[in-house]
């Protein structure tokens, strides 16, 4: 790939991933990835009426608590992220 | 193997729920959504019941769901958000009665993802756009209005995203005719993932945030954005705007936001305002919790408007806007009612609030009044500084309320709802079945249920009486043709016959003008006002004014069998001949100048209802004892002349030709069956041609062990078929397609249709000697439910394999346990505090329990007679202890005495899970099993989630552990343990020295119990994670499995590894071979696997019909009760597959999801058709219907044939 090419494949990746929330690049670190995982779980589980029945069961909730409960992790699913250290 | 996927009860468990005009008329009509199913629910506002008029399977999840209407038009849309990728609006077309797609317009990828929409939907109240969003970010604007010929158009969408914003709800402002304008809760995420102190997330806001869609500019603008409370769930529409014709307001437009604990008011640019949620004062109560709205409702009346918001434990609370114009002066909340905990409420214009429980049935309620002037405490902002907004971070002082029973509503309709089934077991044990019923444990809390269920209709008896003799044979009749109800009931004995008077009692008649000496054939109100009676000799026909003409039989011969209809009449000799009278149009009965020979003795005769309009019928069906039917012509210019023959396999007990609608053959039109009962038990039944009298389309079904009788009646106003044999069956038209299910009712001799003014659509049967007056309430049922009420959520139960009892272990987690909550209680007494007895006294099955913090657990062992419907004994268990599994094991130590195991656990935290400690408790049946008494519990490292028998030992999966215990004087003892598999044993099957393991995650593990060596070892695994709930071994190398994730799967391991794993003695070989995959040495194959689209929570292997093929059954967690059934031959599997390939294409998705995607959702769909695709082949219009069947080389009959025998033969639904 020439260094022209890259260039562009790059602006074109960059927009790809401000369009497409979730999407994992090179440079991910470890707890982005989590985090990314976590808020796709908690938002699929969110998504499918079985799976908060099905949690509200086991856990003696109402639906729209666990509903409540898991989109509020969202925020911060994997507690802070770690310090930067440079 | 190929497996054919038949849905036999679709799930009854409603997500969501709305109102409104569908049908365009003035009743309001609710729209439920079933998950995967859409249904159009329509409310009777005089009986207060509520009917489905009709249920479509979309074939897709449903994620949202929202009613509108276009400005000034009539009639309301429905809009659903589901995974499909795609905005759909609804139309549901009542001439059809079926949603027709009014428009589809796809935005993004399938499945409920992240930042795809179709999660929340909100509307615009004057029908001009609608809002679709996602979870997080992506939120679209559609426009919606009228083009010239007024059909409603829809937009290219319009963005109001917002990046890394998590959202929470989304709502329509009611604005007048302003820019529609939503306002949505978000929170915005990107400045907590940055900082690693953890102080961006403790700060981080939740925004109410206002989009204006600009219509004159076409484009979306955030108007505004505050912060508001960081507990914010929920937002509720307030009424605004300005009314054309005045100037009034009819509110001051906003919104309510439901906050954990509080209410808020707010706008734009005006003050808010809030009130405390009132709580339960409850002396067990804990203060830490706090109380969200999960429910909410906004009901508008002429000028006024109120809520009914519902907290998460199922209190109602009406919620008032004191305004003055668009100034709001307070904001008024005061307990309503309690209802159960809803996914949906409904509050219909006739005064009705339906609510769609989140588990258990759904409830119709009546509003008896609005609470305007009870004596409940009403909050209000006002009392509170600024407000109540003085201090915005700091709670208000909590509000309390009593709870009480109903009193602004009164219940007035159940529907009944499996969801949640936790366990499900599939026995014969009742007596006289020849079918097995399903036992389901049901529910959630403390309106848990056991519920057997069996198929069939269900019947309610209204009168029962004993009469003089054993009758064979009632009718009823009336006088004129143009009576509303009968007036008589005729009993025919050996040597006579009764006549009945229906008034206010019912008593016996003498001068009827019938025959009383000897017993009757038949009875028919016959012209405009006459009546007949057919008897061995003769043939009474009695005028108005108590004349009677009688035709006498030939000396010699007698009448053997006679059928009637409102002109025509034919009975057959003893001589084997036929006579045919017909009424002439003064009333007078003639006979045909011929009879005719048959040539055998005649069995049965038939003929039809006079079509409207028409002089006759011009088919009559005779059946004989040569076993053969012959149609014979009717018709004057061929007057009895044979038409066709059809061949039968044993003689003919009965025939009935009864014209009835299936739209699977005809859409307009009424088909003419003939139905041909054998004295075998076998019923034929065919379609009779109306031009040429052929009969095609033979279709056999085996009733009973008695020959069949067969009786015309009405159901509905619509007619039906009796079918007697050793159980009653009903063969009924309903919603346009036919339906044939037993009635779950004693033996029926005889029966006929019954109508008065008390009981206008009953039958009126004999059994015996006893005459019945009953009625068929719930048609379109297929599964009559008896249930037990059980104290909390079931968990899982096991038959008794000698004495019939089942034991059930039941446990909740966040509730204290009665022993618990007593020790508290008395504490709370010694200390000095008032107990309110009143408030610990409420009934649970109402009011539910108090919440208790997580790690609290109320449980107990159940034991339930099946056979009588009750419970016998309930042992509670203490210490915070919750059981989780159960076995009966025959301890081979002790002679194999049956002892039962249960698994508990003390102290239980779910996530992440642990115990303090793990028990088993070993007890021993007393009193014939109603008893147990304990031996010893044995405690363990962990929660035991599964155990089981095992060669008189027990298998205990115990966390991650896979242990083998036997029994011993004080405890079970450890002989073996595996922990080398995945992460926590959920299931367990065996087959000889074979155990089958289900992991929470990581599927279905084989593993061998080698004795000479005391080795239990894991040979073979599978090469997918699987979230497994379910297992069930379908012979000694396969296994069926379902997910948490909605997909049943067959995974097999390979016969030859099977052997090898068989001929190692001691297991050294498994031990030291090498694992692939980091996992175990061998792998199994997937045979087939398919996406339910509900959580399996039970499979069973089992035989539905008498003799019929195995099938697999499951039962899942919304109450979906389906078979998986094994076909028999390629040739089925190639025409199966083939037009599930056609009807694919067909597009019936109304969520708009592709069928193939939708079906293989986690994993592409292998080797399973899905049954309830083709068979929404007879729902297809029939130009469809043919070119389909031709591509299969077939007649549409013949498709529709092989579909319905797919069916009955292996399930009998």
């Amino acid at each position: 790939m020439s260094s022209e090419l890259r260039y562009t494949a790059n602006t074109q990746l960059e927009h790809l991933h401000a369009r497409y929330t979730g999407t994992g690049h090179a440079d991910l670190t470890k707890y982005e990835w989590l985090t990314h995982q976590h808020r796709d779980t908690l938002s699929s589980i969110v998504g499918h009426p079985t799976l908060t029945s099905y949690l509200a069961i086991a856990d003696g909730e109402a639906v729209g608590r666990v509903r409540f409960e898991m989109t509020e992790r969202m925020l911060q699913p994997c507690g802070p992220p770690p310090p930067k250290d440079d | 193997m190929h497996l054919y996927n038949l849905t036999l009860q679709p799930p009854t468990a409603i997500t969501h729920a709305v109102a409104g005009n569908f049908s365009g008329s003035r009743t309001q009509e609710i729209v439920v959504s079933r998950g995967t199913r859409l249904e159009l629910l329509r409310p009777d506002v005089q009986s207060g019941k509520v009917a489905t008029v009709i249920a479509s399977d979309v074939f897709g999840s449903i994620r949202s769901l929202a009613a509108f209407r276009l400005t000034g038009g009539t009639k309301d849309y429905v809009i659903v958000g589901s995974d499909s990728g795609r905005i759909v609006i609804l139309d549901y077309d009542p001439k059809t009665s079926s949603f027709v797609k009014v428009h589809q317009e796809t935005f993004g990828k399938s499945g409920a993802r992240r930042i795809v929409p179709g999660q929340y939907l909100a509307t615009d109240p004057k029908g001009r756009s609608v809002m679709i969003a996602a979870m997080e970010k992506a939120k679209l604007v559609y426009i919606l209005n009228r083009d010239a010929a007024a059909n409603l158009t829809i937009s290219s969408p319009l963005e109001a995203h917002k990046n890394n914003a998590i959202i929470h709800h989304i709502v329509g402002l009611d604005v007048g005719f302003e820019n529609p304008t939503f306002a949505a809760l978000e929170v915005d995420y990107s400045e907590s993932d940055q900082d690693p102190s953890g102080e961006a997330f403790n700060n981080a806001e939740k925004m109410l945030t206002y989009y204006e869609l600009d219509l004159g500019l076409n484009h979306v603008v955030r108007k505004w954005s505050e912060p508001t409370d960081p507990r914010a769930n929920l937002l509720v529409q307030v009424p605004g705007g300005q009314l054309a014709t005045s100037d009034r307001y009819d509110g001051p437009s906003g919104v309510l936001v439901c906050c954990e604990d509080h209410i808020i008011y707010r706008h734009m640019d005006a003050p808010q305002h809030r009130v405390p949620i009132p709580r339960r004062r409850h002396p067990l109560e804990d203060p830490e919790r706090g109380l969200i709205i999960t429910a909410a409702v906004m009901h508008k009346m002429k000028g006024a408007f109120f809520f009914l918001l519902q907290s998460e434990e199922g209190d109602l609370y009406k919620v008032t806007i004191e305004h003055e114009e668009q100034d709001v002066k307070a904001l008024k909340i005061k307990y309503f009612d309690t209802v159960p905990v809803a996914s949906g409420l409904c509050i219909l214009k006739s005064g009705f609030l339906f609510v769609a429980s989140e588990f258990g049935n759904h409830y119709f309620y009546q509003f008896q009044k609005l609470g305007d002037d009870d004596n409940e405490p009403e909050f209000s902002s006002g009392d509170y500084p600024s407000y109540g907004m003085a201090d915005p971070t700091a709670a208000l002082p909590r509000a309390y309320f009593r709870p009480r029973a109903l009193d602004n509503l009164t219940l007035v309709d159940e529907l009944e709802s499996l969801c949640p089934i936790l366990d499900s077991k599939v026995m014969n044990l009742l007596p006289n079945s020849d079918t097995p019923q399903i036992f389901a444990a049901c529910g959630r809390g403390a309106r848990s249920t056991f519920r057997t269920l069996r198929h069939g209709l269900e019947v309610e008896e209204v009168v029962s009486s004993d009469l003089p003799g054993i009758p064979n044979a009632v009718w009823t009749t009336k006088l004129k043709e143009d009576d509303p109800y009968d007036s008589y009931i005729i009993l025919s004995f050996v040597n006579g016959t009764l006549v009945l008077c229906i008034g206010e009692t019912i008593e016996e008649v003498q001068d009827t003008g019938f025959l009383s000496s000897a017993p009757t054939l038949a009875v028919q109100q016959i012209g405009a006002d006459a009546l007949l009676q057919v008897h061995p000799h003769g043939i009474r026909h009695v005028l108005s004014d108590r004349r009677v003409n009688e035709w006498r039989v030939p000396s010699g011969k007698t009448i053997v069998c006679a059928t009637t209809n409102k002109r025509q009449v034919v009975v057959a000799l003893s001589s084997a001949e036929l006579v045919y009278f017909e009424l002439d149009l003064d009333g007078q009965l003639n006979e045909y100048q011929d009879r005719k020979a048959m040539g055998s003795t005649v069995l049965a005769l038939s003929i039809a209802e006079v079509p409207e309009g028409r002089q006759r019928t011009p088919y009559l069906a005779v059946g004989c004892e040569d076993q053969t039917v012959r149609i014979v012509s009717l018709d004057p210019e061929s007057t009895l002349e044979t038409i066709s023959l059809q061949a039968l396999t044993a003689p003919p007990s009965a025939i009935c030709i009864a014209d009835m609608l299936d739209a699977g053959i005809n859409k307009t039109q009424p088909t003419t069956f003939v139905n041909i009962g054998l004295q075998n038990g076998v019923l034929l039944r065919t379609v009779l041609d109306p031009v040429n009298g052929q009969l095609t389309d033979t279709r056999t079904r085996f009733l009973g062990t008695r020959p069949i009788r067969l009786l015309r009646v009405n159901i509905q106003r619509n007619p039906a078929i009796l079918a007697l044999s050793s159980r009653p069956w009903l063969n009924y038209t309903h919603q346009n397609f036919m339906h044939f299910t037993p009635l779950i009712f004693e033996n029926l001799d005889y029966a006929w249709s019954f109508s008065a003014e008390l009981c206008q659509e009953g039958l009126i049967g004999i059994s015996g000697s006893l005459l019945r007056i009953f009625q068929i309430p719930k048609l379109g049922t297929k599964l009559k439910q008896d249930s037990i009420p059980l104290s909390y959520t079931p968990r899982k139960f096991i038959p008794h394999p000698h004495n019939g009892l089942l034991y059930l272990i039941e446990g909740d987690h966040r509730v204290m346990s009665e022993e618990a909550a007593a020790k508290q209680l008395q504490q709370l007494r010694e200390s000095g505090r008032a107990v309110d007895e009143e408030m610990v006294n409420l009934p649970p099955e109402q009011f539910g329990r108090p919440k208790a913090p997580a790690g609290t657990w109320a449980s107990c062992i159940r034991i339930i007679s099946p056979l009588d419907a009750q419970t016998v004994n309930v042992i509670h268990l203490d210490n915070n202890e919750a059981a989780f599994s159960l076995a009966i094991v025959p301890f081979a130590a002790k002679n194999n005495e049956l002892h039962l195991v249960v698994g508990t656990a003390q102290d239980t935290f779910l996530a992440p899970r642990s115990c303090t400690s793990g028990f088993l408790r070993t007890y021993r049946f007393t009193d014939d099993g109603r008893n147990l008494e304990l031996l010893h519990k044995t405690e363990t490292n962990d929660v035991p989630l599964a155990i089981m028998a095992f060669q008189g030992k027990l298998v205990a999966g115990v966390g991650k552990a896979l242990r083998l215990y036997d029994i011993g004087k004080k405890k079970l003892l450890r002989k073996v343990e595996n922990k080398t598999l995945g992460s926590t044993i959920v299931t367990l099957n065996t087959q000889g020295s074979r155990i089958i393991i289900g992991d929470m995650q990581e599927s279905v593990f084989y593993a061998v119990y080698k004795p000479p060596e005391n080795r239990l070892l894991v040979f073979a695994d599978d090469v997918q994670p699987r979230w497994v709930t379910a297992t069930t071994m379908l012979d000694y190398n396969t296994v069926v499995a379902s997910d948490r994730f909605g997909n049943v799967f067959v995974n097999r391991l390979d016969a030859k590894i099977s052997d090898q794993i068989d001929d190692d003695p001691t297991g050294a070989g498994i031990l030291h071979e090498k694992g692939v995959l980091f996992g175990a040495p061998h792998k199994t194959a997937m045979l087939a696997h398919f996406h339910v689209g509900d959580i399996v929570t039970s499979l069973n292997k089992i035989s539905l019909v008498a003799g019929g093929r195995e099938v697999i059954l499951y039962t899942c967690l919304h109450g979906t009760i389906g078979i998986l059934v094994p076909f028999v031959s390629k040739e089925d599997v190639d025409l199966l597959t083939t037009l599930e390939q056609h009807m694919r294409t067909e597009q019936l998705s109304l969520v708009g999801r592709d069928h193939l995607a939708w079906r293989g959702y986690y994993v592409p769909v292998k080797a399973v058709v899905d049954g309830d695709l083709c068979e929404s082949f007879a729902k297809l219009p029939a130009n469809k219907q043919s070119s389909i069947a031709g591509e299969l080389d077939r007649t549409v009959g013949e498709v529709l044939k092989k579909l319905e025998q797919l069916r009955v033969t292996a399930s009998g639904f």
